[in-house]
Order: structure tokens, then sequence, then C-alpha cells
């Protein structure tokens, strides 16, 4: 459990950084390091140089603009959870960053580093998604938004290229009066989600809109369309509540795995769907 | 100081320098310019081994030595079988270096010695093994059917062992009996996860031609006596160390790991110091581990709910070998009838090899298993005869007039009969009762289960045979100049507390403060008689032989006091570190009664001038040490058990179970507890609580998986869920204090009792809750949401 051998750079400009990166293709972003430095002492990782950005001018803090909450690439987990602009701006986060690792992980690690690694049982990349976030790269053919849609591929693998650095993550301020809820199953507190349900209720007008998405059920994190589809066309029934959690089971496409079995999930999945949704109603005003 | 420091509740003396960061493990130990261990290990469950090609490996830079089965010369050995028994045909044990085949993933291949860690596993990577990998069967009940893939050609159907024992008339019993109940339990395996992980250290001086070794070993002394005699070489010129050590659970037990013999031998070869640190991935695949035993329990009953015959018959994991033999068999099929009286016994157990890392006692050592089995199957039994699962349990338990009582024709682990030495069964269950009021418990769950929310009760009554023997000794010496007293003893600390409570044991003998006894354990240098820390005999066993040698030390004490304050010995009493004339202001220390013990030739200092030969301690004619008589206050004293003394316990829990996600939730959990004689009930307390929360892992979360080649596929903290301190519920902890006949202290061991039924009550406690939602049975832990959700499926009641 000791790293392989790698050049270790600590730059302090983004334009810096972008080049040490784009100068070198097996080079990896180093951020808070929850991730990479246990990767890197079971050699899952073996990359020939580090670029630590924690020392890079002008990625820490979070700004509230537009509409949206600017995360930018070193704001630790901690720092995003315990703002209190944020909380007003996105309830959803807060409540959701409390079942991401342990406190000491989130004093260290970063969300745009989670948003990057991809865990597909990861929370923050559900948030992103259900809220129609974006993050924002660097490279040297300049900056580029993606949307969360598009960002998430597969299990620890997103759109970004090798040369591109995620400068911020952009997560969009709840619509007045909107509900929120996250919903989450794990074996031990704190560990990555068996399954997890975050949930937007807007009440606009007569037209409700719910907005689902979920992790640790998939190959990464996903939209709960159909679910909401439902709730959009039937309301808040029994019978839409009914169809959506047998219409969420359907994006089970985990296997049976040591934690969980298929058949375990799926039914797990339509629970918290509908433990989601109406928790989100009931804050929804 | 005249208050009794036995029994009292005081804080550990370690702590301070533990919670500081000031503990000295092994990896602490400054040894300058040494070499680091990386080990080149098989990833296949079993292969030959064609070839093994070291050069790259050799030619890296900073690497000092490359290690095969080639180039280690006596080492090249199968390891001892340390624990023989004659049901075991010719038990197979590993090798330090494979030779021509592997038998487990994580089974060391060869060691690389480097600069340091980080270049030792580069060049691990460079060593070429080339493999024949050969078909293995994982599954316990499949390995011994005909025909299953063997793992070691010596041994058909992979039977390591075969025993049956038999205690009273089963044959006679069973054919009067008037109900039985059946059913099949298994407890999965898992592993002791210590918080320091194993580590060896050692250096070699050749000008005295003495080796050190530092190692995170429950057992120096026999690591010495192995080193010496594979190494042949006096035990005196080897001295192992065991400092600080992170936890131990009987992993740290078992001797010995290659590493025990490699890492000396690289020492001594090279040169240099030479360290080994285990890192977690390692310990999960190469440190011992256990559990896993499928029961079928048979109880033959009357129709009023006593058992009258017990049938078991169960299959154990015992991994790739056997080193420590049945040890853990045994204890289980030994402890199967726990508190109750069933007086007809048969119990059978085949030892099974599997191509999977060793297994050896973890704490609990197949007690877990034993109680799962039998506590199941008393639950099962008032299920199917209509009674209340504490009557039938009433209607069995042992009564405190039949103490002791005699399991003939169990054999213990100690090589001796099961004896049930002394206890309070029926009080213990009666104060549960009171705890827990089922009664009313059963209103408030009907109320909830109206409220969609179902509530559970569970119980578990264990035992637990503890403080085996051979024996342990005690040192005990006042020290001269300070009056502190130290004591030295044979054992190991993994963060038990030993120092604590034996100078508990101390200081009332000696009338000193407990901080001022000074406790010496886990060097060689410092007491070389004695055996190990382990199955739960630390205070039975050295405490014990602490208190005898401290009776001694106090005799000299007053003898000598007398003599200086010119009164009777009778008219002295000890307190305050110093010997007092009764109803007087007049004493003398004990640090100047140690010195004017100790005739002297030269005054260093104030009180020494009392102890020149002019002014001896002892008053006769002669020369100024008597014959017969020995400078000092001290004295060496042994205990050894005439058997194991048995604690006991019942554990109840009410849980609430989430039938949708299948989630449970603990939300009582009571532990009424009876370790005889308590030293320390702060300690314990943390003993129980520490196994109540180990016992909640392998009730709940903690399995090791291995797939169908034999790779374990969750060696790492992410996948074998330990619990978290946030898993852990409130305890309620109740004592109860029999004294045990058996030992002059009358305490027996509490280290592993916590985590011992466990299991057997959040089963019974689930399966309580979701009664009105399925019939079936929690037969098998790890009880995971999974293994509920499947439960569920199965039809519900009709009603
Ligand atoms: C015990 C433990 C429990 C955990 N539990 C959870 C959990 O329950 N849920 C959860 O979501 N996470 C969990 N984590 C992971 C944690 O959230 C990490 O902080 C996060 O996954 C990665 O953030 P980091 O800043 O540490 O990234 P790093 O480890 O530094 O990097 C992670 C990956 O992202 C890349 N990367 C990082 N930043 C950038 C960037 N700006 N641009 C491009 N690439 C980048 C790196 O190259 C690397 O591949 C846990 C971690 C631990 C150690």
């Amino acid at each position: 459990m000791k790293p392989p051998p790698f050049e270790y750079c600590a730059p302090r400009s983004l334009k810096d950084a972008v080049e040490l990166l784009a100068a070198d293709p097996s080079a990896m972003v180093l951020a808070g390091g929850q991730s990479l430095i246990p990767a890197l002492n079971m050699r899952f990782a073996a990359p020939s140089r580090l670029i630590d950005i924690q020392h890079v001018e002008g990625l820490k803090g979070v700004v509230i603009e537009g509409g949206n909450i600017i995360v930018r690439a070193m704001t630790r987990h901690r720092e995003l959870e315990l703002n209190d602009e944020v909380f007003r701006a996105n309830p959803l986060i807060r409540e959701t960053m409390a079942h991401v690792a342990h406190v000491p992980i989130r004093n260290r690690g970063t969300v745009v580093g989670s948003l990057c690694h991809a865990d597909a049982a990861a929370e923050m990349p559900s948030i992103l998604l259900v809220t129609d976030g974006s993050v924002v790269t660097e490279s040297p053919r300049g900056r580029r938004e993606i949307p969360a849609a598009d960002f998430f591929q597969f299990h620890m693998t997103t759109s970004r290229e090798p040369d591109e650095i995620v400068v911020e993550a952009h997560f969009p301020v709840l619509p007045q009066g909107a509900g929120w809820a996250f919903e989450e199953f794990t074996r031990r507190h704190g560990d990555y989600a068996i399954a997890a349900v975050a949930a937007i209720v807007t009440r606009a007008g007569a037209t409700d809109v719910v907005s689902l998405s979920a992790c640790g059920v998939a190959s990464r994190p996903i939209r709960l369309t159909v679910c909401e589809q439902i709730f959009a066309a039937q309301g808040f029934t029994d019978a839409s509540f009914k169809a959506a959690g047998e219409a969420a089971k359907e994006y089970v496409t985990a296997p049976d795995d040591i934690h969980a079995t298929n058949d375990y999930r799926r039914d797990l999945l339509a629970s918290l769907v509908v433990r989601a949704v109406e928790k989100a109603l009931t804050r929804s005003r | 100081m005249s208050t009794k420091m036995f029994g009292a509740r005081i804080k550990r003396n370690i702590d301070p320098q533990l919670l500081i960061g000031e503990g000295s493990f092994v990896d602490d130990i400054p040894l300058a310019g040494a070499l680091h261990v990386a080990f080149v290990r098989s990833p296949f469950a079993r292969a030959k081994i064609k070839s093994i090609s070291t050069e790259f490996a050799e030619q890296h830079p900073g690497v000092a030595a490359v290690y095969t089965c080639d180039n280690i010369g006596a080492l090249d050995l199968e390891l001892p079988q340390l624990i023989p028994h004659p049901c075991m045909d010719s038990p197979r044990t590993q090798r330090p270096l494979a030779r021509g085949d592997v038998y487990y993933v994580g089974q060391t291949v060869a060691m690389v010695v480097a600069v340091d860690r980080y270049t030792a596993e580069d060049a691990a990577a460079l060593v070429d093994v080339d493999y024949d990998p050969l078909p293995v069967e994982i599954d316990l009940e499949k390995a011994i059917l005909d025909g299953a893939p063997l793992v070691h050609p010596t041994h058909p159907n992979n039977i390591a062992a075969d025993l049956v024992q038999i205690s009273g008339d089963p044959d006679s019993a069973i054919a009067g009996a008037e109900h039985v109940t059946k059913i099949r339990v298994q407890v999965d395996r898992s592993t002791a996860a210590p918080m320091e992980c194993r580590a060896v250290a050692a250096t070699f001086d050749k000008v005295m031609g003495e080796l050190t070794v530092w190692d995170s070993t429950q057992g120096p002394i026999a690591i010495r006596g192995g080193l010496a005699s594979i190494f042949n070489i006096d035990e005196d010129k080897v001295r192992v160390i065991a400092p600080h050590v992170g936890g131990g659970f009987g992993q740290k037990v078992l001797l010995f790991y290659p590493d025990e013999l490699l890492v000396p031998f690289a020492a001594m070869q090279l040169g240099r110091p030479v360290k080994f640190i285990e890192d977690r991935r390692e310990n999960f695949i190469g440190s011992s581990q256990e559990r896993t035993q499928i029961h079928e329990i048979e109880l033959y009953a009357k129709k009023n709910g006593e058992v009258i015959a017990l049938v078991d018959r169960f299959l154990h994991d015992t991994g790739a070998f056997i080193p420590y033999g049945i040890a853990v068999a045994q204890v289980a099929s030994t402890s199967i009838a726990g508190p109750y009286r069933i007086p007809n016994i048969r119990v059978e157990f085949k030892a099974v090899y599997t191509p999977t890392v060793v297994v050896t006692p973890y704490r609990g050592c197949g007690r877990p298993q034993a109680n799962f089995a039998i506590e199941r199957a008393m639950d099962k039994l008032a299920e199917e005869l209509g009674l209340d699962r504490f009557e039938v349990r009433r209607r069995n338990l042992i009564a405190d007039h039949e103490f002791p009582y005699l399991r003939k024709g169990l054999l213990f682990a100690d090589g001796l009969p099961v004896s049930l030495d002394s206890g309070q069964y029926h009080k213990a269950l009666q104060l549960l009762t009171e705890k827990l009021a089922p009664e009313e418990f059963a209103v408030q769950q009907k109320a909830a289960r109206g409220a969609g929310r179902y509530l559970g009760l569970g119980l578990s009554f264990y035992v637990e045979g503890t403080g085996l023997g051979p024996y342990e000794g005690g040192h005990i010496k006042i020290h001269p100049i300070t009056g502190k007293v130290y004591v030295n003893t044979g054992l190991t600390s993994q963060g038990q507390g030993h120092d604590t409570v034996f100078a508990q044991i101390v200081a009332d003998q000696l009338g000193v403060a407990v901080t001022d006894v000074i406790l010496v354990e886990g060097d060689t240098k410092a007491f070389d008689w004695g055996v190990a820390t382990f199955a739960s005999r630390a205070a039975v066993v050295s405490g014990n032989a602490i208190h005898k040698s401290a009776l001694i030390v106090r005799k000299k004490t007053l003898a000598a006091a007398a003599n200086m304050l010119e009164v009777s010995a009778d008219d002295l009493e000890l307190r305050d570190g110093a010997a007092w004339v009764k109803g007087s202001n007049r004493s003398v220390s004990l640090a100047a009664i140690a010195t004017a013990t100790n005739p002297l030739r030269y005054a260093f200092n104030e009180s020494a001038k009392a102890a020149t030969q002019f002014a001896p301690a002892s008053k006769h004619d002669g020369p100024p040490l008597a014959e017969g008589q020995h400078p000092g206050l001290e004295a060496t004293d042994y205990y050894s058990p005439p058997s194991a003394t048995w604690a006991y316990g019942v554990h109840g829990a009410i849980v609430e179970v989430d039938p949708e996600i299948c989630a449970i939730k603990i939300k009582r959990y009571v532990c009424i507890h009876d370790c005889g004689n308590m030293i320390n009930p702060t300690i314990v307390e943390g003993q129980v609580m520490g196994g109540i929360a180990q016992g909640i892992g392998g009730a709940m979360y903690e399995r090791i998986e291995y797939d169908t080649e034999g790779n374990l596929i969750n060696a790492n903290f992410v996948d074998f869920l330990v619990p978290y301190a946030t898993e852990i519920p409130p305890i309620e902890i109740l004592h109860l204090e029999t004294p045990t006949p058996l030992n002059p202290l009358g305490v027996k061991g509490v280290g592993e009792a916590g985590c011992i039924p466990v299991a057997a009550v959040i089963a019974s406690a689930v399966e309580d809750a979701l009664r009105p939602l399925t019939h079936e049975h929690f037969y098998h832990v790890p009880i995971t949401p999974s293994a509920i959700h499947a439960a569920l499926k199965k039809a519900a009641p009709a009603n």
C-alpha cells in the first residue's frame, strides 16, 4: 500500500496547471486526495505525474451568481455544506452532504473532485444531475461547459478530456417554494449509497414539476425520467406513487453484489422514490 | 489508602499515553538504517508454481535481497503444528515461502528486502512467478463431497479432522423424547481487523550474538522459544518484545506467521535491522480469520420444554492449513449445550480444508457459532411447543445448587472435562426479564404493529470457559529508591488495561497507590516464564499469580518493617506507601524498607546508610543475609488453574425493522453479565462493550467474501463492513458477581464475553419483529438487508 513513483507538481496558476496536464498524457489532477490517494496506495492508479491544484490561484471558494451556486474546484465538501447562503439557495445540498462520507473526509475532499471521480454510488453527482447543473473545464483549447446529463458516462468515467481541468461546478438555485428531499440507504452511516434518491418538487401554478435522480443503482447517476413523467401526468395520488415506485425498479441495472441483491435494490429504490417525493412534497409551497 | 482498590472503578493507567499519541508500536521503534520488506503473494487460491524469476527484482536499485524457498536455508520447512490432537491425521501447515504449491490467495511466495517499503513494493512487482492454476471449491458443504477439488492431495474430501464427543447416554434419551426440534444454522467468516495490523522488526548484534525482535504478537515467550529452536541459538540470546500493540483479538496469537521468521532471518543475513509492517490488504489476505461453521442441531425434549438430549453435527472451515489444531471447533463443540442442564449430548464436527486464509481463534473462538446454534434452537423449540422464549430457558437452566456441573465426556480446550463451576443463571435471566419487561413490550409491539411499525425482542444466554492454563507467573519488586512497585509478567497487552487491573491487585496487598505500580510485560528480558494473552485468561491466570507474589512480598515487607520499627508484624499496617505502627504516627516507607533489606557496602544516599552491613533490617546473628534469605523485597510466584472457570451472561435487545428498506435499528441493548469478582468494573464494561460491538459486526455487517475462484473480494474497509461507532447503540450493562471457587481472587475471564451471544440476540429479535410478515427464520449471520428482503418475499403468514 505504497504508491508507485510519480512526479509531484504544485503549480500556482491555472495556466501552469493546464500546461502541466497537457504535457503529460498520464498525468492526473490531485485535489483533496480522498479518492486518488487510496487508489495510488493500492496501485490501482499509477500516474507518472500528479498535479496538485490546491495552491492554484482562483480555484477556491463558492459564489452565488446568475441563478447558480458556483463551486470552484478546491472547495471542500465541508465548506459547501456549512455555507448558509448555499443552504438558503439550495437546501438540498446540505441535506445530501450529510451522507457524503464522514466529517474528516469532507474536510479534505472536494465537491468537484467527487464529481470528477464520478463513482456511480456517490451522492453529489446525482445532485448535479437532478438540478440540471453543469461543470466548466479549462484546457489548452479554452473553456467549455458540460451539462451534468452529458458529463457522467459510466462508473468512474466522465466526458472530461484527459487534458481538461474542471474549474467549476454550477449547481442551480432551487426555484422559490420548491420542496426537496434526499433519501438514502447505506449499510453503515457515511458509506456510499446502496441506493439514494434526490427529489425536487416545484409547484408551478397548476402544474407540479418533479425532478428525480438516483445513485447507487446503475453504472452512473441517473434521472428517473419515467417516474417524473408519471407524477407530471397523474399528480400525487396513491396510484401515482405506486406507479412511480414500480417504474423506478426498471432503472436498477446494478447486478447482485456483496452489499445488495438486484431484487432488493429494485424494491429499495421504489421505496426511496416514494419517501423522497412525499418528503419533498410536504416541504414545497 | 485504606480503600480497597480491587473492585474500584478507576481510570486506566495507560490511557493518557495512548490518547496523546505517545504509544510506541513496532513501527515507532527507531532502528537506524532499517531495511523494509514487501512480499510477493499468490494471486491464485490453488496453483502449482512452475518457476520463479527474481532477476529483475534483484537488479532494481535499492533492493538488498530477494528470498524464495530456495535461499532461506533452515526456514524452508513446514511450520510447526502448535496444538496436536489425535483426531487430526497428518495435519498440514504452511511454509514460510511457498515451495511447489500455493494454497490460498495471499500466501507468501517471495520476500523482497529494500531500502524502503516503496522500493520493496516496486521490486516485488518485478518478481516473475509462473503458476499453473488448479481447480478449487470454496463452498464448505461442497468441499467434502467426493470428487471435489482437494486442497491437499493427502486429505480426501478435504477433511482435516473429525471428532465425536459424547456426554451421558444420548441414544436412550432420544428414544424417550416427546418432541424434537431440528435446525440448520450458519455463521459466516469474519476477521479480527485489529487497528494496528501485524508488524515485526528485528536486529542482530553479531558481537554479542544476540537477536532482538519487536513483534506485535500476543505471545512473545512462545515466539522466542520458536526462534531459538529454529535458528538453534540459546533462548537467552533471543529477546522478543511486544511493545504497544493495537489490538489482537486472537489474530496475533498464531505463530509463526512467515514474516515472524523471515524478518529475523534477513536481519541476521544482511547485518542490518529489517522491518515488516503489514498493510491492511495483507492483513485481510494473509493474517488468520475465523467463524464459518454450519451446524445441524437437534434438541430432544419433553412436552414441557425440558431438553433431555442434544445432537449437533457441524462443519468447521479451517482454511488452507491447520496450525492451531482444532481449538476453535473444540471450543464450539464443548460449549454447545450452553447454560442448560441437557444431560445427554452427542456432538460431532468435521474440520474442512478450504483454499483460503488460515483459520485460528478470533475473539469468541467458536463460542459465537455454538451459541447461535443452541440459542436459535431454543427459540425454535419454544415456538414449536407454544412456550415463551424466556420460559423455555428457565426450565432448562442449571440451578445454583447444581454447581459444579460436569459434562463428562466433553473435553474443553485445556484437555479437561467441561465443568461449569459456579453461577446464578436463574437470577441473571430474572434481571433481564425485569429490564426488558417482555409482557409490557408485547403490548407496545402490538400497538406499533397497528401503526405499521415492526418491533421485536430477542435474547440469548451464553457461557464462556475462561482462564485456560497451563500457567502464568508474576514477579514483584519494590524499588529501593522510589518505593515504586514493579510487576513483571509473561503476558502482553493489546489495549485491555492489564497495567491497571494488576496494579489494583498489588496495591491492596502492599498499600501503595495504583499509579505507583508499574507493570512490565511483553518483553522476554523482563519475564520469560509463561504462555500468552488469549482465551480470556489474563486476569484469571496472571492475576492470581501476581496476587500470590504480592502476598509473599507483603509478608517480607511486614517482617522487615517489624524489625526496623521494633514491633510485632501484627501491629503493622501497609498504607500510603509505608508500613505504619497501627494507631500511631510511626512509620517507615517502603523505599526505606526495600533499601534496608538489601545489605549494602556503600552508603550512596541517605536511606542507604541504614542498609550498610552494620544496620541490616533483619535481626539475626551471622552474615548480613541470613541463610535462605534473599536481598530486597521481591518475589516470584506462579498460578496454574485446575481447569477453566466459566463466566456467563444473558443479553437481550429490542429492535425495529423497517420492512420497506430492510433496515434494522437496535433500540435497546441490555447485557447481564457475570465474570466473578470484578477487579475494575469500568474495564469489565469496556471489554463487554467492545465485544458487543464486534458481535454486532458479526450479526449484521462483517462477512469475508470469497468469490468462487477463492479471491477475497472485500479485502478493504470500504467493503468489509466493520460497524462504526454510529452503528453501535447505547448498551445497558448489569453485573452479577458470583466468585469462582477455583482461584484465590474468585475471578473469571471477560475478554471475549461480549461478542458471543449477539448474533443470536439480533436474529431472535428480527424474527420476532417480522413475525406478522413472514414465517421465515433467521438462521444465517450476518443478517443483511438482502437477507431480510428475501425472507419477506417468501409467502407471508396467512392471518
Ligand atoms: C472513507 C471514505 C468514505 C467515503 N465515502 C463517500 C461517500 O459516501 N460518498 C461520496 O460521494 N464519496 C465518498 N468518499 C469520497 C470523497 O467524497 C472524495 O472526497 C471525493 O470522491 C473525491 O474528492 P477529492 O477532492 O478528494 O478528489 P481526489 O481524490 O483528489 O481526486 C479524485 C479524482 O478526481 C480527479 N479530479 C479531482 N479534481 C479534479 C479537477 N478539478 N479536474 C479534473 N479532475 C479532477 C482526480 O484526478 C481523481 O481522478 C469517501 C472517501 C473515503 C476516504
